[in-house]
């Protein structure tokens, strides 16, 4: 079939497996996962296909795979939408289709398919092992196949965003995901952490939604159009540049690219919008690596990289963009290296890095940020996917003692776990190292060192020194949580007798460290010393295309590397060096108060918004205006007409129509008859008389009426 | 004043005497006794009228069967010999006024009628009144009909009149 | 000789004494001997308009007739009636006979 067509049907597979499975597969564990990875499976294949026919197109940049229908008609025209597979979104559409399909895979392990029901699970919170000869094992999640059919939901979402040619079915998918993460989230909805964390995470995004759907409206009343080939039009660019938009004196373009990066800044959990990445831990494991790590954030990027060609004809934005990805970045990194939570750091970890993505786009790096975007997915869901492994291991561990009251996810319990988990830990080592910047040999070293060698060469001194600190960082708590983890001897009895997890765990990490180390390689600048020039810079020739003006091959600096290498090295030898005696969080000498605590952002936020918020709602609205002024007036309608209910029953029904009409037409009657009844006594004399006198009546009356 | 009409006054005289006596008698064996006169009265008035055989069959018919009749009637319906209670009801002045103005108003009727005071026509000699009214009884022209409905109401009059007073003891 | 209201007058008078007889009677058997003179009455007068009317036409004295026949027939079933109501109630006061009432 045409590429096109095969375009348009890769979306189609994952919704289909959310409907099958919630209308009929739901009983049938088996079915549904069969049904949710099949699925998957067949949008990989679809995906697989469309970016191996569109590395064979020349200038797919300026021939892309499209194709569009009419929608809305509006007026004369018609609005379209449809479907784009361009260099970036070739590229975009490769690690969704394979992290979605890992992702799925390694759900099925991570929920213990094959494994009994619990002794006392109940559907709404996490599975509490079950009792099989006197052993406890873990037991199989309740809620199976509702999982299964949710991130079916998601992927659906992802995969449209991703195909997306306008802004309209972009937004669509965003509000899907922006959906399916409070139904994931909050998976375990018995769990009251669980629910306010969805809400969380649902509330902070439509914040930056709001902004994004208003960026969304302007651009479609400047331009009548929100298909990207024709926004990104020489002349359409050219106006919107050239336009004042009467706000903070940016021209139309840059407002448009605020308000739709402000939609980033919620989605992909910036500062300050980033308070729910954090608490959406709460969810299953997969779930945070597919939202937080594979798609869900990464789309946010997207979007801003997609929007690019009209944020960067407005240099106030463009500085914006820079200053909220490099800030976070380093904000982040801060908050990461004292959290004591696995999940946690990865969590604080992913909107550090978002943040280098982001910072890149504002200082204009294209091609770099692209390229971090993807190799983060791969090696941030591999690190995701690598925690859940441990977590498992921890519950074996957990199951046998027997002790509950011990935090799997708490780094403080673990250690010495490289001997019990070995397939878990060197992926885990690969992609620490990749996070890290490794040079070389793991893919994040490439993506990293070209934002940072970007900065650098185009002057940009306050986001390359900031992004290096924020690297250092992120290599010192990389080490530190692997350290604490996998390294020296166990500090519990429950780490002693962790376990290795299931194949269908283990080979997601494996397949997913493939690509955390080897995707580099294929972005390799051409200036770099001895390697440079082996292999062709592929990526950068064809994500490049993407744009009318191919970006320029950046030089070569040494300055740069030399930084990458010493953060990377330094981060990670400090690291390992700080941790690799300390025993409890006693002996950890980062755990400063501001930094555990998230600088009180939360508490602030809850002050400043939340607070008032419940204020509103709850005194101003609900008491005073609902009960008291809306109801007031229904209580006066209600005693007015009660009133004049009781006044016309009592002053006209009861006296006259029941009296008067009423009982009165029925004694009317009732004397009537009374006092005509005596005349039928039954003597016939008396008849006779009656019957004379009105006979000489009547005669008499006619006599004189006729005759006289 | 001719004879007939002497003869008419003194007998219509006695006939409403009688008449008044038997709707005033107390005793009913006298009232039916005194109806047997106002009966007899009236066949005279017949014969004055030139209708002979109607006086003939009034003082068979009525007086030789209906008053009899009547008398037997009072002795089986008589309590006891002696009788005391009054004979007139309760509204008896309703009555009399009624019967007076039923007088007064036929008699003004009868009055504004113009041949309220005819003479008799003569009676033609040789004209045989009982051979016509027996013609006018029989003859299909004339009143067959009435005549012998008439008997089946007797025959009708008999059964009943036997059924109803029939003593099953 | 006699003027025919000489008759008519009679037969009033006649009816009308029947009538007051019918009216006040308590007795039954009394109540039909009103009703036999008022018959009475009739027949007078149905005679009187013959004789004082076209001789030819015997339409009144065969009306008479009639009225004969059907005033025995009355009176045949008229006091059989009373006898039979006699015997059941005992009592032959007309005023007494009323359960045909309200």
């Amino acid at each position: 079939m045409t590429t096109e067509t095969l375009i348009w049907l890769i979306p189609l597979p994952p919704v289909l497996a959310f409907f099958l499975i919630v209308l009929f597969t739901n009983k049938n564990k088996t079915l549904s996962h069969s049904v949710a990875v099949g699925a998957a499976f067949l949008s990989w294949l679809g995906s697989m296909i469309v970016f191996f026919r569109a590395l064979g197109v020349e200038h797919l940049g300026q021939h892309p795979f499209e194709s569009s229908i009419p929608w809305i008609p509006t007026g004369d025209t018609w609005l379209r939408i449809g479907v784009l597979i361009d260099p970036l979104s070739a590229a975009v559409l490769f690690f969704v289709a394979w992290t979605v399909l890992m992702i799925f895979i390694y759900s099925i392990g991570y929920h213990n398919y094959g494994q009994p029901a619990g002794d006392h699970d109940h559907m709404g919170l996490p599975p509490h092992g079950a009792t099989v000869h006197g052993h406890t094992v873990p037991s199989i999640e309740p809620m199976y196949s509702r999982f299964f059919a949710f991130i079916g939901l998601f992927a659906f979402g992802m995969f449209t965003l991703v195909v997306s040619d306008n802004l309209l079915t972009l937004f669509v998918g965003w509000e899907i995901m922006g959906l399916c993460s409070y139904l994931l989230i909050g998976f375990w909805y018995a769990k009251e952490s669980a629910r306010n964390a969805a809400v969380k995470a649902f509330m902070t995004t439509r914040i930056g939604d709001v902004f994004m759907l208003l960026g969304i409206a302007f651009l479609y009343s400047a331009t009548g159009t929100l298909s990207f080939r024709e926004i990104f039009s020489e002349e359409v660019l050219h106006q919107l540049a050239i336009a004042p938009s009467g706000v903070l004196g940016l021209s139309a373009a840059g407002l448009i690219a605020l308000l739709l990066f402000i939609g980033t800044i919620g989605k992909s959990a910036q500062w300050p919008l980033h308070v729910w990445l954090p608490d959406a831990m709460e969810g299953p494991t997969p779930v945070s690596a597919m939202i937080h790590a594979a798609t869900m954030v990464s789309a946010g990027v997207y979007a801003v990289i997609r929007m690019f060609p009209l944020l960067s004809l407005d240099p106030k934005t463009m500085t914006f963009v820079a200053f909220i990805g490099a800030f976070t970045a380093l904000f982040a990194a801060t908050i990461a290296v004292a959290q004591n939570d696995i999940k946690r750091v990865l969590a604080y970890s992913t909107i550090s890095q978002l943040g280098f993505m982001i910072a890149a786009l504002g200082i204009g790096a294209y091609i770099a940020a692209v390229f971090h975007l993807i190799t983060h997915a791969f090696f941030k869901a591999l690190l995701f996917l690598g925690s859940g492994s441990v977590i498992h291991g921890m519950e074996h561990g957990v199951y046998h003692t027997g002790n509950h009251k011990v935090d799997p996810q708490d780094m403080f319990n673990m250690g010495g776990l490289r001997k019990k988990m070995p397939i878990t830990f060197w992926t885990f080592l690969i992609g620490g190292f990749a996070l890290s910047g490794f040079p070389i040999i793991t893919a994040g070293f490439w993506s990293k060192d070209e934002i940072l060698a970007d900065a650098f060469v185009n002057g940009h001194t306050a986001v390359f020194i900031t992004l290096a600190v924020a690297a250092f960082m992120t290599a010192f708590y990389t080490m530190r949580q692997i350290t604490l983890t996998f390294l020296g001897e166990p500090r519990t009895k429950e780490a002693e007798h962790a376990q290795e997890t299931h194949w269908t765990m283990t080979t997601p990490l494996v397949v997913l460290s493939i690509f955390a180390i080897g995707y580099g390689w294929v972005g390799i600048p051409e200036h770099f010393p001895v390697l440079g020039g082996l292999v062709p810079n592929w990526f950068h020739e064809f994500v490049g295309g993407t744009l009318a003006e191919h970006p320029e091959v950046l030089e070569f600096r040494w300055e740069p590397l030399a930084t990458s290498l010493f953060v990377a090295f330094g981060g990670l030898f400090f690291g390992w060096l700080a941790y690799r005696n300390v025993k409890s969080p006693a002996d950890d000498k980062l755990q400063i108060g501001v930094l555990k605590n998230k600088w009180y952002f939360d508490e602030i936020y809850n002050f400043l918004f939340i607070k008032p918020a419940y204020w509103f709602a709850e005194t101003f609205v609900s008491k005073w205006m609902d009960k008291g002024f809306i109801d007031g007036i229904l209580h006066v309608f209600g005693k007015v007409t009660t009133f004049l209910g009781s006044l016309i029953r009592n002053y006209f029904d009861v006296p006259v129509v029941n009296r008067f009409f009423g009982d009165g037409s029925a004694d009317v009657v009732y004397w009537t008859g009374k006092n005509l009844r005596p005349i039928q006594t039954g003597r016939i004399q008396q008849y006779l008389m009656l019957a004379l006198v009105v006979f000489i009546v009547i005669g008499a009356t006619l006599y004189y009426l006729l005759l006289a | 004043m001719t004879a007939q009409q002497i003869i008419f006054l003194v007998v219509s005289f006695v006939t409403l005497g009688s008449a008044l006596m038997v709707v005033t008698s107390r005793n009913l064996i006298h009232a039916a006794l005194w109806l047997v006169s106002t009966l007899f009265g009236v066949a005279i008035i017949y014969t004055l009228l030139n209708a002979g055989f109607l006086a003939v069959v009034q003082v068979v018919v009525y007086i030789g069967a209906i008053a009899i009749l009547f008398i037997f009637a009072v002795m089986l319906t008589r309590k006891d010999m002696r009788d005391q209670s009054p004979q007139l009801n309760r509204n008896w002045w309703m009555g009399a006024l009624l019967a007076v103005v039923t007088f007064g108003g036929l008699f003004s009727l009868l009055q504004s009628w113009s041949g309220f005071s005819k003479t008799a026509a003569d009676f033609p000699s040789g004209f045989d009144a009982i051979g016509r009214l027996g013609e006018a009884l029989v003859s299909p022209d004339a009143f067959v009909l009435p005549f012998e409905v008439a008997s089946v109401l007797l025959l009708a009059a008999l059964v009943g009149a036997v059924y109803l007073a029939f003593n099953r003891k | 000789m006699i003027p025919l209201s000489w008759f008519l007058t009679l037969s009033a008078g006649l009816f009308s004494i029947g009538l007051f007889g019918v009216l006040s009677r308590r007795n039954a058997v009394a109540i039909l001997l009103g009703v036999e003179l008022m018959l009475n009455a009739v027949n007078v007068n149905l005679v009187a308009f013959w004789r004082y009317g076209d001789l030819a036409q015997m339409a009144g004295q065969v009306f008479a007739i009639i009225v004969f026949a059907v005033a025995a027939a009355e009176v045949a079933v008229g006091l059989a009636l009373i006898i039979s109501v006699y015997r059941r109630r005992n009592t032959v006061i007309a005023n007494d006979l009323d359960l045909l009432k309200w």
